[in-house]
């Protein structure tokens, strides 16, 4: 603001609060035009014209235009609302009008020349969709739809922040319910719950009554949660009172983290066993990436000879070597993917860089062929597979620990232990040793550090982690294919451990539920979950490239660099604080 | 005899010889500069000394026994710490853990200790902690331990490289451009601090500089390089006077005056980063 | 002191370790193609047939590897949607030739036939730039001084968006590029047997490989562009727009790419929605043997990972009598990356540019 009242006259027209900044508001509607285009011929539009978000008021694909109607006014309407509320109204509707407009002419292009023989989506179906209106029909509907939503955007957009902030998160909280509104009742029908869960959840979708009760919850939660503001008050409560409210709360998260796949039922249950190993998954390479630096895309490499070491040894079908317990083959699993990260390790931990990434790649991709080849077919079982891997607790199917639930547990139970080892290893020798490799290796070495070994204890208890999740996983699922090696685990724990932020534990534990748990909450969406994955990462990337929940000095540094430097006298007291408090 | 003895050291990169039959000595003791123009070769004797190069032909001792064909860690692990040019901190690590790098050869905690945190990894652990405040205090960085590296003032950057050089309680200590870039009131902050170092710790200290004063004030020896070459070597008082000396500074346009303030020194061009040495995916050295 | 005998003799290990694994691979290839040599199982003409199956598959792996070592060479990033750009560029020429062929011109002689390929080669260098520049704008863009990491994860992002969006604009099947009849036969090309598809391959690949080569050195944009890689930052003192070369680097290394779809659905057919990924991973290595950020380099390593991936698996181990090598050609494409990142990390030809610094 202050640059624009500097210097009017090198930003023609933008931010002046006297022009209407047209050009702006145009670019917006532009945008979002191609994005509604983009929406129907993809094919969310259509797909989801049927599955409905409220039953009978409306469906999943109407709602992704009109978001994007919305949110486009919403965006242009925040520049001109400062000017007056009517005329931020007003450019709502225009935004909304011309969004809406691209749809029209693509609906009168549609009729004019066969786009479907290009675009599969491009059918009779969602024409007839796009000029359906509630009053009216024909081409004018999606501008008449796009102006009204846009000018109610822009009507929120004026109230005062105590009525908006409560209406865009209870809306906010429409989609999400209404999205998960059918997993939510599954396993509410066999709790006493089951007539709420019939009331407020479709099949598919909040039921209008629903609706409102979500609505009204959200709503009231929000503005009391704002009024009364509950965190700023137990931070500012002296140390001993918080550690009264925050111990509880604590507690709390750590009985619905344990009794979640239990009150969740089967589904959930198995969902959530995925996010737990892919937890392990990201703790073992937060210590090779996040706290070491080096980039390995072949993780699934060490996953697999984790999995297909426990299958050779305990699996009673073919293929099967040993019909041991799955306990008793777990620390071979370990040992044999930390052998391997050995093997693998040494030849390739002189490689820097981007390099080393494509490099265990390559090693990955390797194992991945290998794995499926008729050479290695006689042993892996290639295509077939190997069945009848044992589960970790051998308890009868109708024990509470069956199936997924112990696999959770398990897998959690590793995760915690793996997290503990890279807390303690970061304030040590060797964690500080990796750090100083991750920030400038050619320094590090010049301190003594010794490149090669210390990069290779980093590459091998990260891939005995993997290993050991390789292993978990296999007890999850029973069998082990060729198939079920895949680059896109290696690049999804990259990604969890880069998206949760770098050498971060919390962070992993986040990146694995939004990378991992949501899309595997979005099974309906199955053609569009990856779509969805990749537009996550790079819209969590630009938005916080340090990554969701970054570390302890991760953070420091991207945000708070001035008060460090200005405030010199106080840190005395830390240096020492922190001598106490990191040695016992 | 001398604790640091280079007999006809040579490194040429492709057709470039950077360092060029270079005899050179070091009494225990002592401190002495390296100095010459631009692209003199001086850091690139400093990259042989340390193990980033190996030379082409001639060889290094140190306290009597061969160290140009070490490792730069195994180098450290002999008792000689180096300074960058360009400062090289651990930037998102704080003070205290750049320092606590610095000690990495005289901690002995396994992996398998610091997971269970043995007495004695503890122990160990909270005497380097000492150790890294008392280095703060010395360099004069008292209360900063707990900065991020890359958060501190440029003075106070180059001060912490020190007390990270100083942590591996080295014999001979490496400075390059120590003074680079601060005013007259750091530059002679610093300048007592490497004679404390010496005179107190018996450190041996050698250095590259640009700033005539510090080299003409602190020196006991200075050896001059030109094109990789030596072309002399004394006492301030004798290179002052050198002719060979005068002609090499003044046959360029942005030569410093010997005598007179340094010129406001930038990066030199010659080793902006340290080699890529012979493994990584390194470029062309061109 | 113990500590550092474990040290020395761990050492000492990793060097035996390091020779005998290399005396390995070297063990391997040589025994290796001598037993099947001998075996006298491929008669000459047969190994012929992989040179040329070799060659087109390796003159479309250059095409793309130019896009990342040109991008590499200017950002020291691994663009990793680029295999989608030419996933890309196979649709948009394949339904630019479709078009063509409903007006007959597929079928009226091999001039008329070539110039229609040559539109939809147009047309889908347009749709491949377009789509390169879309990600360059909102997926690296923003991120230029992130950490190195994140633009990477970016581009896996942007590479599974496009690669799904494709897939829901034109399904999951498998397209069938329409192709002129005289392209299916064989050329008669002395020693090597190659139908005529190949020859185009070849020939377009290294035709416009070579346009490229002189524009990048000869043109001021080209001089631009590599001012850029050597030294941003001096290169905007001496008023270059780095931005714009860093834009046109994307545009050139699409257009390339677009062409090698069309290219590559010409050759074998088949298009669909993941098409781009084997190749793309397959162009960077192909990119990094040949040296990265050199655009030479970029043609001899795809030539030389196209030739070792067809003759490579079949030479090197069916003596051995590993069953059904034609498996393992992406195993021994890979084999060959690594060591080459091992042995000769700067590629065939060496880098161009100067090292990142860390």
């Amino acid at each position: 603001m202050t640059a624009v009242a500097i210097q009017p006259t090198d930003m023609p027209g933008a931010g002046a609060a006297d022009t209407w900044n047209l050009r702006r508001v145009l670019q917006i509607s532009v945008i979002a035009g191609v994005v509604a285009i983009y929406l129907c011929l993809v094919g969310i539009v259509p797909v989801f014209a049927e599955r409905p978000l409220i039953v009978d008021v409306l469906e999943l694909g109407q709602a992704a235009l009109l978001i994007t109607f919305g949110a486009a006014s919403y965006l242009a309407g925040m520049d001109q609302v400062k000017a007056s509320w009517l005329r931020a109204v007003v450019v709502g509707a225009i935004v909304g009008a011309i969004t809406g407009a691209f749809l029209t002419g693509l609906v009168l292009l549609g009729e004019a020349i066969d786009l479907r023989s290009v675009f599969l989506n491009a059918s009779p179906t969602l024409y007839a969709l796009l000029t359906d209106g509630i009053v009216l029909t024909g081409p004018i509907v999606p501008i008449v739809a796009g102006a009204i939503t846009g000018a109610l955007a822009a009507v929120i957009l004026g109230l005062p922040s105590a009525i908006r902030v409560p209406l865009v998160i209870g809306l906010s909280s429409l989609l999400f319910f209404g999205l998960f509104a059918g997993l939510l009742r599954t396993p509410m029908l066999v709790t006493p719950l089951r007539d709420v869960a019939r009331f407020m959840f479709g099949s598919e979708g909040l039921t209008a009554a629903g609706a409102a009760i979500v609505f009204v919850v959200s709503v009231g939660t929000t503005a009391i949660v704002r009024r009364t503001k509950p965190r700023q008050r137990v931070n500012a409560l002296p140390p001993r009172q918080r550690r009264l409210v925050v111990g509880p709360l604590g507690l709390l998260v750590l009985a619905l983290v344990l009794l979640f796949p239990l009150a969740m039922g089967p589904f959930f249950a198995q969902v959530i066993a995925l996010v737990a190993i892919f937890v392990l998954l990201g703790m073992g390479l937060n210590i090779t990436l996040g706290l070491a630096g080096l980039l390995d895309l072949g993780f699934v490499a060490f996953f697999a000879v984790g999995a297909y070491t426990v299958a050779l040894l305990t699996s009673t079908a073919e293929y099967g070597l040993a019909n041991w317990g799955f306990w008793e083959a777990v620390p071979f699993a370990v040992l044999f993917a930390m052998l391997f990260g050995l093997i693998l390790g040494l030849p390739i931990l002189r490689i820097r860089g981007d390099y080393l990434a494509i490099a265990t790649l390559g090693f990955g991709e390797i194992i991945r062929i290998l794995a499926g080849s008729d050479l290695m077919k006689p042993i892996l079982g290639g295509p077939r597979g190997i069945l009848n891997i044992p589960k970790p607790l051998d308890v009868p199917p109708t024990h509470w620990l069956s199936g997924p639930v112990q696999i959770y547990y398990i897998a959690l139970a590793f995760a915690a232990v793996v997290a503990f080892i890279a807390w303690r290893l970061r304030s040590s020798r060797l964690g500080r040793s990796w750090m100083a490799i991750r920030e400038d290796e050619d320094v590090a070495e010049g301190m003594g550090v010794n490149l090669v070994q210390t990069k290779l204890l980093a590459y091998m208890l990260g891939g005995a982690f993997a290993g050991l999740a390789g292993a978990i996983s296999a007890g999850l699922v029973g069998s082990i294919f060729a198939s079920s090696i895949q680059l896109q685990l290696s690049i999804n724990v990259a990604a969890i451990v880069i998206v949760g932020g770098m050498g971060s534990i919390p962070g992993v534990v986040v990146g694995a539920l939004i990378l991992v748990g949501l899309p595997e909450l979005f099974r309906e969406f199955s053609d569009y979950r990856l779509l969805f994955y990749g537009i996550a990462l790079m819209v969590i990337m630009i938005l916080r490239p340090e990554g969701l929940l970054p570390s302890r000095v991760t953070r420091r540094e991207l945000h708070t660099s001035r008060e460090l430097a200005d405030v010199p006298d106080s840190e005395l007291v830390t240096d020492e604080e922190r001598r106490e408090a990191s040695l016992p | 005899m001398s604790l640091l003895s280079a007999k006809q050291v040579t490194k040429r990169f492709g057709g470039l010889t950077a360092v060029s039959e270079l005899d050179f000595e070091l009494e225990e003791g002592s401190i002495a500069s390296v100095i010459g123009p631009n692209g003199a070769g001086k850091t690139t004797f400093f990259n042989c000394l340390t193990g980033f190069f190996h030379v082409d032909e001639g060889s290094i001792t140190f306290d009597g026994r061969p160290i140009h064909t070490l490792r730069p860690d195994e180098v450290a692990h002999y008792g000689i710490s180096r300074t960058y040019q360009n400062i090289r901190l651990f930037a998102s690590m704080t003070a205290i853990e750049n320092i606590l790098v610095g000690q990495h050869n005289h901690m002995h905690a396994t992996w398998m200790g610091a997971i269970v945190r043995t007495p004695a990894q503890r122990r160990e652990e909270r005497a380097a902690h000492v150790e890294a405040l008392r280095l703060l205090d010395f360099v004069g960085l008292s209360g900063r331990g707990d900065s991020l590296a890359v958060k501190l003032p440029y003075g106070d950057q180059r001060r912490l490289e020190v007390a990270r050089a100083l942590a591996n309680k080295p014999r001979l200590l490496l400075l390059d451009e120590p003074t680079a870039g601060m005013n007259p009131s750091e530059t002679h902050q610093m300048t007592e601090l490497f004679r404390q170092l010496r005179d107190d710790l018996g450190i041996t200290v050698l250095l590259i500089e640009h700033e005539m004063r510090v080299v003409m004030d602190i020196s006991e020896k200075i050896t001059v390089l030109d094109y990789g070459r030596k072309i002399a070597e004394g006492t301030p008082a004798e290179i002052q006077k050198n002719q060979l000396v005068i002609e090499a500074y003044l046959g360029r346009a942005t030569a410093p005056d010997e005598a007179g303030p340094a010129d406001p020194v930038g990066p030199t061009e010659e080793d902006e980063a340290l080699p890529p040495s012979d493994r990584g995916p390194s470029g062309s050295m061109t | 002191m113990n500590a550092r005998k474990l040290d020395r003799v761990t050492d000492v290990a990793i060097d035996v370790f390091m020779w005998s694994f290399k005396a390995v691979i070297i063990a391997v290839v040589v025994v290796g193609s001598v037993l099947t040599l001998l075996s006298g199982t491929y008669t000459p003409a047969d190994w012929l047939e992989l040179v040329g199956a070799g060659l087109t598959q390796g003159s479309i792996y250059a095409m793309i590897a130019l896009g990342y070592t040109m991008v590499y060479g200017i950002l020291r990033m691994i663009n990793f949607a680029h295999g989608e750009i030419f996933m890309a560029g196979s649709f948009g020429g394949y339904f630019a030739l479709v078009a063509l062929a409903s007006t007959g011109m597929l079928s009226q002689g091999v001039a008329v036939s070539l110039f229609a390929i040559g539109l939809a080669i147009l047309a889908a260098m347009a749709v491949s730039v377009l789509l390169a520049v879309g990600v360059e704008r909102i997926a690296y863009r923003p991120l230029r001084d992130a950490p190195r990491l994140v633009p990477l994860i970016s581009a896996i992002g942007a590479s599974l968006f496009l690669q799904y969006s494709f897939r829901g604009f034109f399904g999951s099947g498998l397209y069938a590029y329409p192709t002129p009849d005289f392209l299916k036969q064989d050329a008669p090309i002395p020693l090597l047997s190659m139908r005529w598809v190949d020859v185009l391959v070849v020939v377009a690949s290294l035709a416009m490989m070579t346009v490229l080569y002189l524009f990048v050195m000869r043109s001021k944009l080209g001089t631009s562009i590599r001012a850029v890689s050597e030294d941003q930052g001096t290169a905007a003192l001496m008023g270059i727009d780095a931005n714009r070369a860093i834009v046109m680097t994307f545009v050139i290394g699409a257009a390339m790419a677009g062409a090698a779809g069309v290219l590559y659905g010409l050759a074998f057919i088949q298009v669909t929605y993941f098409m781009g990924v084997i190749p793309g991973i397959k162009a960077f290595t192909a990119a990094v043997l040949g040296g990265i950020g050199n655009v030479p380099g970029a043609l001899l390593g795809g030539l030389f990972l196209g030739l070792i991936e067809a003759i490579g698996p079949t030479l090197f181990l069916s003596g051995f009598g590993v069953p059904a090598t034609n498996q393992l050609k992406d195993a021994v494409a890979f084999t060959m990356l690594v060591l080459v990142l091992v042995f000769r990390p700067s590629g065939i030809l060496g880098e161009r540019v100067t090292r990142s610094r860390a």
